[in-house]
């Protein structure tokens, strides 16, 4: 810094206190929502001091679910799942992928990295209702191919590994060939401890990316059984004739939250570069 | 594109690829010209009667007074989301460049809401402005100002976009962090040298050298607020009331799903990938020309 | 994962109770609903009652998510050829399902194919109507229906010095409503499903027209007519008590629950199947009645009101399958039309009773003398014999018509528009869908 810390250092840890204090405002409210019975939720206003029926509430989120919900455990399993499959599978597929389009001349090279981009330009949302005609013929709802398989292409995962391996030096290739090595061996040998800080970066973010799915599991599984824990969320605040059970609903919320910030915030360094670097 | 030293393989490259190119056609290319096909068609939702119908579903959209209105809450939603949560992203960013202390704890503490699925984000800020036990419509009804979402559509269109805004400043912070930080320390330096002030500094010489990646931004929180928020209008408003916060996005799920109109809903669609197309156009264009720090 | 276990345990009893008996394969029937929690585990009961009466058939119920996920989720599989037998299907999608012919087999041709002597004279008229052919002829199989009844918070009336009873009219609602709010209780009333009560229900209980062609009993080609002015004058009276909080809107579906049980308003319409949910979380007593209706405005018997009109849902029979699975599902509907498994059903629901045994069952075992927010319903919908207005509604597009009057309501609740303009608006929105749907489907 220029200046010497002074007036305008106070008002900055200000701004940046009110700031972390607004971000983290709903959160609190939610964890104490979690806390309490559903008679002091729904008493307005609500206290702001954390009740002592937490390991209740979160219990009951966890083992039983709502009335008419399911279990979170099970949510919570299916949501890894899926955010695992996608994650796993977008790096593998761009991965290979990259490296055909980088490494190797052969026809239609070029149609196919075009095939590839054009998947930028058709979000989800935009083609839901045939996507999910497609689903369906395929028989693949209420399953787990169904529900990750269609969201494992991916185009940004593809052109950053594409970049990185342009700036791997032709040496390293030569050096291979002469040993005598193919190209999957260079591929295992060199490339992918090469790519190590790229594939971690970009594992945080195609994470966080699978977990919090909205769209495309809501129309896919109709099973509870099969309920990622941000549909049964939704499910939850469903409730028709019925009272929402918020002390549950939140405490649910809680849980489906705790993942995947810790992912964000145990990875931190690389979720950062990840996210800069792969401009998506 | 650049070939560089590789390897000469008739069949490998093909494997390699064929994963990736398989599902982009089995779930992209494919259902994409299917709704194409599907937008001059009516279709009863059962599929037992099909009449070809030319361009009338797109006529019928575009006189539907509910779509315009789509395309309306769609522009008044991403603009007031784009503007909130970089302005305040901005604001964030600049003063954690500033401080010296605990710098690192701030940015932790502002960069997790990105983890937080925007469906969730919404049930948070719908749990605070529930009309009758939410904590701050109490602290309003208190003031002595009426909260309710259900009935009041400015109300809800400003629900959902701090819903919105809330989960989207961290990735803007994150970036605008980056961008300040690449920023050279001796240009800095030579300004305050020559006198010139904090503020000065920043309008003279911060935000030209952030400029591109606000722009970049600009379209990315544009992009999120026209597609990734679909879950905060589902679980929050599902587009009321009275269609104040129906996105097309949402008109599309429901035309489909809930009104089962095939033909309409298809239609919408194609509409849908021209403005991401011409999107992404923009963004690549301009991603080519980039300043790359 | 203890429910897991449980599962498997369940699976080892029922193997054993069906045991070496079993020798043939039961014919599996697959049923497709939408209810969730407590109501999934009744009709889980109610299937497993089946299986248990005979060996030749096997009810599968399978929960698919909410009425709009099952409805699309069957009709995906009807497409892809693999549609199940039955499914549960909320009364505003019965135009679509009656419009779908080859994809759906109506209730009568089961029953009558099956040839299990089958009465259709047995069902409650006020239910079975909804679901029934201008000549008689039953297209589905009721399952869960409700009504709008009317609920007050009594401890709020005591101390609003108002007497014990479920104001008649509109009129007395509003006084009503002013003592409340003298007395510190800040809202009056407040409605759940909007459209279903003031307007659908509305119309039968004034026995006004919401479209001609007997409210589209009689054919795709029945024109909306719910802005009459009997339908705009009900409409800018709640507008005016929306301004003082009379009548305080809250939200689509059973959104304003909340405000009824915490006392917030003190007197609220909603669906009888809301019964033990607003018992069970309100902190007063909870008073019944029936819902009010504008003496001035009424063309009921007498300047009375008529009768009201249902929701719910009912169960559909898809086609496309063979005379041997037909069977299995026409004895099901017959076990669960018998008057003790109805009456059963109806007293652990807070749903109708669909068979008038069932009803007069339940009155003999003395359930309503110690309930008697279950009977409310019942008696308001069989108030009157139900006129051409007041049988239920058919339309096709339902649920975006639905959608669309909500739309219009907020619009007029707001101050946005004048009821007039805005029920106006609604009709000419919602004669585009009917147009629609009758080329849809000619």
């Amino acid at each position: 810094m220029i200046e010497k810390q002074g007036a305008g250092t106070w008002v900055t840890h200000a701004i940046l206190i009110v700031g972390v204090l607004t971000v983290a405002f709903p959160i609190y409210v939610t964890f104490v929502a979690s806390t309490l019975t559903l008679r002091d939720v729904l008493a307005a206003p609500m206290t702001l001091i954390p009740g002592p029926h937490l390991i209740e509430n979160y219990s009951t989120a966890l083992f039983s679910g709502t009335k008419n919900g399911t279990p979170v455990s099970g949510m919570l399993l299916n949501s890894l799942i899926m955010a695992l499959v996608i994650a796993t599978g977008k790096i593998v597929i761009s991965l290979l992928s990259a490296f055909a389009v980088v490494y190797f001349r052969f026809p239609l090279r070029m149609v196919f990295f075009w095939m590839i981009f054009v998947t930028l330009m058709l979000p989800v949302e935009v083609r839901i209702l045939p996507t999910f005609k497609v689903v369906s013929d395929l028989e693949l709802l209420n399953s787990f191919p169904g529900l990750t398989v269609p969201l494992i292409a991916s185009a940004t995962a593809t052109f950053l590994f594409r970049q990185f391996f342009m700036t791997v030096p032709d040496e390293l290739v030569e050096a291979t060939k002469i040993d005598g090595a193919g190209p999957m061996r260079f591929f295992r040998d060199v490339l992918l401890p090469l790519s190590r800080t790229n594939i971690a970066a970009l594992f945080v973010i195609l994470f966080i990316y699978g977990w919090n799915q909205y769209l495309w599991p809501l129309l896919i599984t109709s099973d509870h059984s099969m309920d990622t824990i941000v549909i049964g969320i939704r499910r939850m605040l469903a409730a028709g004739d019925d009272q929402v059970e918020w002390p549950v609903v939140m405490a649910t919320t809680m849980l489906a939250m705790i993942p995947p910030v810790f992912v964000v915030v145990a990875m931190q360094r690389w979720f950062v570069k990840g996210l800069v670097d792969s401009e998506k | 594109m650049r070939v560089r030293v590789g390897y000469n393989n008739k069949v490998l490259p093909y494997i390699l690829v064929a994963p990736q190119i398989l599902i982009t056609l089995v779930f992209f290319i494919w259902p994409a010209s299917q709704a194409i096909y599907q937008a001059v068609q009516r279709q009863d939702p059962f599929g037992l009667r099909t009449r070809f119908v030319g361009l009338d579903n797109f006529a019928a959209i575009l006189e539907d007074p509910g779509y315009l209105n789509s395309l309306s809450v769609t522009a008044i939603f991403s603009l007031s989301v784009a503007a909130l949560a970089l302005g305040l992203a901005l604001l964030l960013a600049v003063s954690a460049d500033r401080v010296i202390r605990g710098a690192t704890t701030y940015k932790t503490l502002l960069i997790w809401p990105y983890a937080v699925a925007p469906a969730i984000a919404g049930v948070l800020w719908m749990f605070l402005f529930n009309p009758t036990i939410g904590s701050i419509s109490f602290v309003l009804k208190a003031l002595g100002y009426n909260w309710n979402h259900l009935l009041d559509g400015n109300q809800a269109m400003i629900l959902v976009v701090l819903a919105a805004t809330w989960k989207q400043i961290s990735y803007n912070f994150i970036f605008f962090l980056a961008g300040l930080q690449a920023i050279p320390k001796s240009l800095i330096e030579a300004a305050a040298i020559d006198g010139a002030g904090r503020t000065r500094r920043f309008w003279t010489i911060i935000l030209p050298l952030l400029s591109p990646t606000a722009f970049f931004l600009l379209v990315v929180n544009i992009v999120y607020a026209f597609f990734d928020t679909f879950g905060i209008i589902h679980a929050v408003t599902s587009g009321g009331p009275a269609r104040a916060t129906e996105i097309l996005v949402y008109k599309v799920y429901y035309d489909a799903f809930e009104a089962l109109d095939l033909g309409g809903s298809a239609a919408q669609s194609v509409i849908l990938m021209a403005i991401v197309i011409s999107l992404t156009v923009v963004q690549f264009r301009y991603v080519e020309r980039r300043v790359h720090y | 994962m203890l429910s897991r276990r449980n599962l498997l345990a369940a699976a080892a009893v029922a193997a054993l109770a069906t045991g070496p008996a079993a020798a043939q394969q039961p014919v599996e029937i697959q049923f497709w609903h939408a209810m969730a929690g407590a109501l999934n585990d009744w009709v889980d009961e109610l299937a497993k009652g089946y299986n248990d009466s005979q060996k030749k058939y096997k009810i599968v119920a399978v929960n698919k998510g909410n009425y709009t996920e099952v409805m699309t989720g069957a009709i995906a599989a009807y497409r892809a050829g693999r549609a199940p037998h039955i499914i549960q299907v909320f009364e505003v999608g019965t135009a679509t399902m009656m419009a779908a012919k080859g994809a759906v087999k109506p209730v009568y041709e089961v029953m009558e194919q099956a040839g299990i002597g089958w009465d259709p004279k047995v069902y409650l008229p006020a239910v079975a109507g909804y679901y029934t052919t201008t000549d008689g002829r039953m297209l589905s199989m009721p399952l869960n229906s409700s009504s709008p009844i009317f609920y007050y918070n009594k401890d709020a009336f005591k101390k609003a010095g108002l007497p014990d009873v479920a104001p008649k009219t509109w009129s007395e609602v509003r006084d009503a409503a002013k003592k409340l709010q003298a007395s510190g209780v800040p809202c009056g009333i407040s409605t759940a499903w909007p459209s279903w009560v003031l307007i659908e229900n509305f119309g039968a209980m004034h026995n006004l027209p919401m479209a001609t062609k007997e409210n589209g009993f009689g054919g795709l080609d029945t024109v909306f007519q719910f802005n009459s002015p009997a339908h705009v004058t009900h409409m800018e009276r709640i507008a005016e008590m929306q301004k003082t909080k009379e009548f305080d809107y809250g939200g689509r579906r059973g959104d304003s629950q909340v405000k009824f049980t915490n006392a917030e308003c003190g007197m609220y319409i909603a669906s009888s199947a809301g019964l033990s949910s607003i018992l069970k979380t309100a902190k007063f007593d909870v008073g019944f009645g029936m819902m009010p209706y504008w003496p001035d405005l009424t063309k009921g018997p007498n300047g009375g009101p008529q009768n009201s009109i249902l929701g719910g849902a009912t169960l559909w029979v898809l086609g496309g399958k063979t005379p041997d699975e037909y069977k299995g599902v026409a004895e099901f509907f017959a076990h669960i039309s018998k008057p003790d498994v109805q009456a059963a059903s109806h007293q652990r629901t807070g749903y109708l009773p669909i068979t008038l045994a069932a009803y007069e069952l339940t009155q003999k075992q003395g359930f309503y003398e110690k309930n008697p927010g279950f009977e409310i319903a019942n008696k308001q919908m069989t108030l009157n014999p139900p006129t051409p207005n007041s049988k239920g509604i058919r339309f096709g597009n339902l649920v975006q018509i639905r959608d669309m009057i909500e739309e219009e309501m907020e619009g007029v609740f707001a101050g946005k528009k004048a009821a007039k303009a805005a029920l106006d608006s609604a009709v000419q929105r919602g004669n585009a869908l009917l147009r629609q749907f009758e080329r849809d489907n000619k």
